[in-house]
């Protein structure tokens, strides 16, 4: 398990180096060089030249990719071309834990739905109540998230007034009020997430339920409750945690754009503001630390995954 | 390696349609699909002849609710709701095509030299693919815009890159999994020439997955085009597409819901839709669903 564990390791540290790099070498050698365009609004030719000498983008490239390199593993992503030159890294550990409570809440609120749902239409197949859970989820999935927040807004912070429509607060000011903030954007994000997952647990669910060893625990004379909760689920999680790779690129991507739609300034809300700014060395950073946070945790789901199915260690 | 073959598989092209048409005839869904995509593409071409306005018509009639003039409400500056959602349908269908079309073309030939050549082409070709792979689409779009920058052929380029790897995967697993295929040795054997066993034999089971893949990325590729748009990473300000519509409206949504309601209803439809033909395609085609 130590030599698995360690070769994925090695992998996933290699993929980010081969992200880092193009990250860094896309930005400087697309035709039509992306960061002149960035820079051409700070003014004349002397202030270009001071802020190309600044920026180290006088030297030759190979250079300000080491100088960029060695900076990064120290943790220094650069700072900010604007006004008070703010360090990226600032920026971003400020924004990491934003991200984090909605993509955790939105999550959790995703799996709550999911998980009955999909129990509900597996066990009353071609039901009323299956063809239900199997319209809601067509339209989860075929709802943009941008979309459902702002149908959210409509109704439950304009009309009925009971959420906020923009805003964070930090979960230390109180559990409510960061709750309250936070759950409209958790609901835009987690609904699509909900419905891939409702639909998984239900074709899942209705393998294992007919299945050899189920008949067995049918036979003798199992509950149907401990049929479900002791054999039946257990069972059939184990495909769903492998698709949990595509939840966290459905979360991760959903939270890049509802964040903009609540004002939440998490990473999503920064990559966005950075390159519409044309703030290349926060686009940078914040590219990275997406693709970071998205490799480490496939990362752990597939390390998890190997946990409960050894033979996948093997390959 | 998805192995789409049936063990008897003699499906020739006039068989297959008559299993889409057949399964089709048992499927309300994708019955239902194909109506509502037909409707937009239609509003789409006669957007000229059925809009009542100019998209970027201003009227003094701003904001106003619905009525007979305006069947869905005006905006902020009075332009006619409907009118800019039938002509965003124009520019919406035309780049989840368009998009499909330049990664489905670049996508299937980087995996069938992949699989062909083998060897360190295939090596390093895959290496890239497995490296865009892993991770979101929606991700690597946003960062191609910020590359390239915005406006209707960036936006069109960079989804389709971003789609790329998907149709690449397919192609190469496809083209090595037939080459290893029992029947195409039993063609090979029974003396059928190259062209009949590629024509009749493999290309049938090669499209099929790759006809399921594209048409699901057409859904995606409209909600990517939204989503880039409504972030205002996507065409410019003065093209009506339904993503930049929703942005537009934003502001206003607490005073005029029309405005946050009806062009994310139109990218529901048209998205749910391509989601029902596909489904039926999955099933009648017989594609495994890939995770």
């Amino acid at each position: 398990m130590a030599s698995y564990i360690l070769r994925r390791f090695i992998g996933s540290v290699v993929v980010m180096w081969a992200v880092a790099t193009l990250v860094f070498f896309m930005l400087r050698l697309v035709p039509g060089d992306p960061i002149a365009a960035m820079l051409a609004d700070a003014g004349g030719p002397e202030e270009m030249e001071a802020m190309h000498r600044r920026l180290g983008l006088d030297r030759a490239l190979v250079v300000q990719y080491g100088i960029w390199f060695w900076n990064m593993l120290q943790g220094d992503l650069g700072s900010s071309i604007y006004g008070s030159r703010i360090p990226v890294t600032q920026i971003i550990v400020e924004a990491i834990p934003r991200t984090l409570s909605l993509s955790l809440l939105a999550f959790v609120i995703a799996m709550v739905i999911a998980v009955p749902a999909g129990i509900l239409s597996a066990t009353r197949r071609n039901t009323l109540t299956d063809n239900t859970v199997s319209f809601f989820a067509f339209l989860g999935l075929s709802m943009p998230d941008f979309w459902l927040a702002i149908l959210l807004i409509i109704v439950f912070a304009a009309n009925l007034q009971w959420l906020p429509a923009i805003g964070y607060t930090p979960i230390d000011e109180g559990l409510w009020e960061w709750f309250r903030h936070l759950i409209l954007p958790a609901i835009a994000i987690g609904t699509a997430f909900s419905a891939i997952i409702a639909r998984m647990i239900r074709s899942s669910l209705l393998e294992v339920l007919s299945s050899d060893y189920m008949r067995t625990a049918r036979s003798k004379g199992l509950t149907p409750w401990m049929l479900m909760w002791g054999h039946a689920l257990p069972n059939a999680m184990i495909p769903v945690i492998t698709v949990m790779g595509i939840a966290f690129a459905l979360l991760i991507s959903g939270a890049v754009v509802v964040e903009n739609v609540f004002a939440i300034k998490g990473l999503g809300r920064v990559l966005i503001e950075g390159i519409l700014n044309r703030d290349y060395p926060v686009v940078q950073g914040a590219v990275l630390v997406v693709s970071a946070i998205f490799v480490f945790s496939n990362l752990l789901v597939d390390l998890l995954y190997g946990v409960i199915d050894p033979r996948i260690r093997l390959h | 390696m998805t192995d789409i073959s049936t063990p008897h598989d003699t499906a020739a092209p006039p068989k297959r349609r008559s299993r889409l048409m057949s399964t089709l005839a048992a499927d309300r869904k994708a019955q239902a699909g194909l109506a509502v995509l037909v409707l937009f593409l239609l509003a789409g071409i006669f957007a000229p002849l059925l809009a009542q306005f100019d998209p970027n018509e201003m009227t003094l009639d701003m904001m106003g609710g619905l009525s007979w003039q305006h069947p869905l409400g005006t905006d902020d500056l009075g332009r006619d709701l409907l009118s800019r959602i039938l002509y965003g349908t124009r520019v919406s269908l035309f780049i989840g095509f368009a998009t499909v079309a330049l990664a489905l073309v670049i996508g299937v030939t980087l995996g069938l030299v992949a699989g062909y050549f083998g060897g360190w082409v295939d090596m390093v070709i895959m290496r890239y693919i497995d490296l865009q792979w892993a991770f979101p689409n929606f991700i690597i779009a946003v960062y191609l815009v910020a590359v390239f920058g915005t406006g209707l052929l960036n936006v069109i380029v960079a989804i389709s890159l971003a789609f790329v790897d998907d149709f690449a995967r397919i192609a190469r697993s496809m083209t090595l999994t037939l080459r290893e295929e029992q029947y195409i040795d039993a063609a090979r054997v029974l003396g059928f020439s190259k062209a009949r066993t590629l024509l009749i034999h493999v290309m049938p089971n090669a499209v099929a997955p790759i006809i399921v893949q594209a048409t699901v990325s057409v859904s995606y590729a409209i909600l990517g085009e939204a989503s880039l748009s409504f972030l205002g990473l996507g065409v410019d300000a003065n093209t009506p597409t339904w993503g930049l519509i929703l942005a537009d409206g934003r502001g206003f949504i607490t005073r005029a819901w029309w405005l946050g309601v009806f062009p994310g209803l139109a990218i529901m439809l048209v998205v749910l839709s391509i989601n029902f033909i596909g489904d039926w395609l999955r099933d009648a085609l017989d594609v495994r669903q890939q995770v």
